[in-house]
């Protein structure tokens, strides 16, 4: 007999176990490998945290969260984006994005319900839905560079389709999606009869014109599961708190699972999040501002070095091709470690379409940022003799 | 603030590519700009920050002291007549005029103490308009036009993190 259940033992390990492990054992590493932001938590936030445990709130909060807090953002949807959501029934807050992710997957599936996941994708969206007994369809979007194409994605829906996940700004390409591109999509959606559960996490670390959420769109309200939060917005990512605003019927049977597994958000960063929603704008435009610097200067150099990369348009992710320097992603990342002693993360760990890439993270201060690229640099150097315009040829365009 | 004056302002070693590509400017209009703002008068220079308490042993450290200075302003020139007299000596590296307490707080950097105290005596305390000073010498520095000199604060995020 085996003790452990047959989804779990089918689930893969996590990609980047081993990778992990040889980054740890090394000292002096610039890492490019961070998925969370480099800035601090902004003062006033965490004093936010801090007075309410001084205060004495350290007990449970309702299973939603607190009204203040669900009430809060609901103003702030509505400010931002005239977005209407009914914070008593159609919000919830979840413990991260990733636990909003897994109770609508588990609130939504039945066994054998299909999935489709537009990859290279965040780790955690394919096993989640495994592990809810969903069926998942990867879309490999490499070709279309990081664009989702409505005519492939129709494809891929059949009778049995249940659910769309979609992540623009995307970890781990940086991909958003123009509205154009996001009606056809929302059409789709509509006529198959689907539900889209859109993880916009980065939605504030957009460069090139406004985000626009999936449920601002013609009958989507309806049929989405809308996550966000202010992890990486505001740089407090291990305060794992974050929000779901969707139709009442899926975010109370949400609820349901969410109040035996969670009970509630932690109180303390439920008060950091309130901080955050009504006081946090200013923060953010001024991270905002210097992630498009460092964007900027990664693009250009990756290209520089003969590393194709189209611009990435959000959140704070590169994603190279590295295909001209004829080396798998995982051996390309080991080397670039052990030679240069900088990290980044194997395109292979976010799914299809990861097979001939590598993720940056720009989430790295300036100065370390060029020095790394000067590293990445020399590396391609000494391994490749190939002139940067040879290696633009020969890409797929 | 223009962010290229933000970036210079920032490192005023960056080098032009680098400038241009962070902007999204071509070389040649970064060039240009950097060129307009030092003609016009506001990029007034480039200079380095030191950390003089990193400096080794065998090299001197020079001895830095902020001076208070009440004066008196004369009817045509105000307070820029006298500002300039004091400011036009080499050991003056700034000087402001402040509201409060004081008119002129200056930022006096000589080889040592003496220097300092030389300076205030046969210089400063002697002029017709100076009626008060008062000066602090500096013990130690912490951060200076923007750059922590204590090491950076420690990274705490996980090297990997998906």
């Amino acid at each position: 007999m085996t003790e452990i259940s047959n989804v779990v033992d089918g689930l893969k390990p996590s990609g980047i176990r081993d990778f992990f492990d040889l980054v740890m054992s090394m000292d002096d590493v610039i890492s490019l490998g961070v998925g969370e932001p480099d800035f601090e938590t902004p003062w006033h936030i965490r004093e936010a945290a801090i007075q309410s445990i001084e205060d004495g709130f350290t007990n449970y909060t309702s299973n939603k969260g607190m009204p203040e807090l669900r009430e809060s953002l609901a103003t702030h949807l509505e400010a931002e984006h005239s977005l209407d959501y009914d914070p008593e029934d159609e919000m919830l807050i979840t413990t991260g994005v990733s636990e909003g992710m897994d109770l609508a997957m588990r609130a939504l599936i039945n066994p054998g319900d299909e999935v489709i996941i537009p990859t290279p994708c965040y780790v955690s969206y394919n096993p989640t839905a495994k592990m809810a007994g969903g069926r998942v369809k990867n879309l490999n979007t490499e070709p279309d560079n990081f664009q989702l194409d409505p005519r492939k994605l129709e494809e891929k829906i059949t009778d049995n389709t249940k659910i769309l996940v979609l992540n623009y700004p995307a970890n781990p390409t940086g991909a958003t999606l123009d509205e154009q591109t996001l009606v056809e999509i929302g059409r789709l959606v509509r006529e198959h009869d689907l539900i889209a559960i859109s993880d916009e996490i980065y939605s504030h670390l957009t460069y090139e014109g406004e985000h626009v959420p999936l449920p601002t769109l013609k009958g989507l309200r309806e049929r989405t599961v809308f996550l966000n939060g202010f992890s990486k917005s505001c740089a407090m990512t291990g305060m794992r708190i974050a929000y779901a605003a969707g139709p009442e019927k899926i975010i109370s049977a949400m609820n349901k699972i969410h109040q035996y597994t969670m009970l509630c958000a932690p109180t303390t960063s439920q008060f950091a999040a309130v901080e955050a929603t009504r006081h946090g704008a200013r923060e953010i435009e001024s991270m905002k501002g210097e992630y498009k610097r460092r964007r900027n200067l990664v693009h250009n150099r990756l290209n520089e070095m003969g590393l194709d990369c189209p611009l990435p348009e959000g959140a704070f992710y590169a994603f190279p091709s590295i295909e001209a320097t004829g080396m798998e992603p995982d051996e390309f990342c080991r080397q670039l470690l052990t030679e240069e002693k900088v990290a980044a993360v194997p395109g292979t760990a976010f799914g299809p379409g990861g097979e001939k890439h590598i993720r940056i993270s720009y989430a790295t201060g300036f100065k370390l940022l060029r020095k790394a690229m000067d590293k990445m640099e020399s590396f391609l150097r000494d391994q490749t003799p190939i002139e940067p315009d040879q290696a633009r040829e020969g890409q797929p365009s | 603030m223009d962010e290229l004056l933000e970036l210079l302002e920032e490192n005023g070693r960056a080098s032009v590519d680098e400038l241009a590509a962070t902007l999204e400017m071509d070389e040649d209009e970064v060039i240009e700009k950097i060129r307009d703002y030092e003609e016009n008068g506001v990029i007034k220079g480039y200079k380095t920050v030191i950390n003089k308490n990193a400096l080794r042993e065998e090299q001197s450290t020079p001895v830095t002291s902020l001076i208070e200075v009440n004066i008196t302003p004369q009817p045509d020139t105000g307070f820029d007549e006298i500002a300039r007299e004091i400011y036009d000596h080499p050991e003056v590296k700034s000087c402001y005029l402040c509201s409060g307490d004081y008119d002129l707080l200056l930022r006096v950097e000589a080889e040592n103490l003496n220097e300092v105290a030389e300076f205030v005596a046969r210089e400063l305390a002697p002029c017709q308009n100076v009626h008060e000073t008062e000066s602090h010498f500096l013990l130690k520095s912490y951060k200076e036009d923007g750059i922590n000199f204590k090491s950076s604060t420690p990274d705490h995020r996980l090297t990997i993190s998906p």
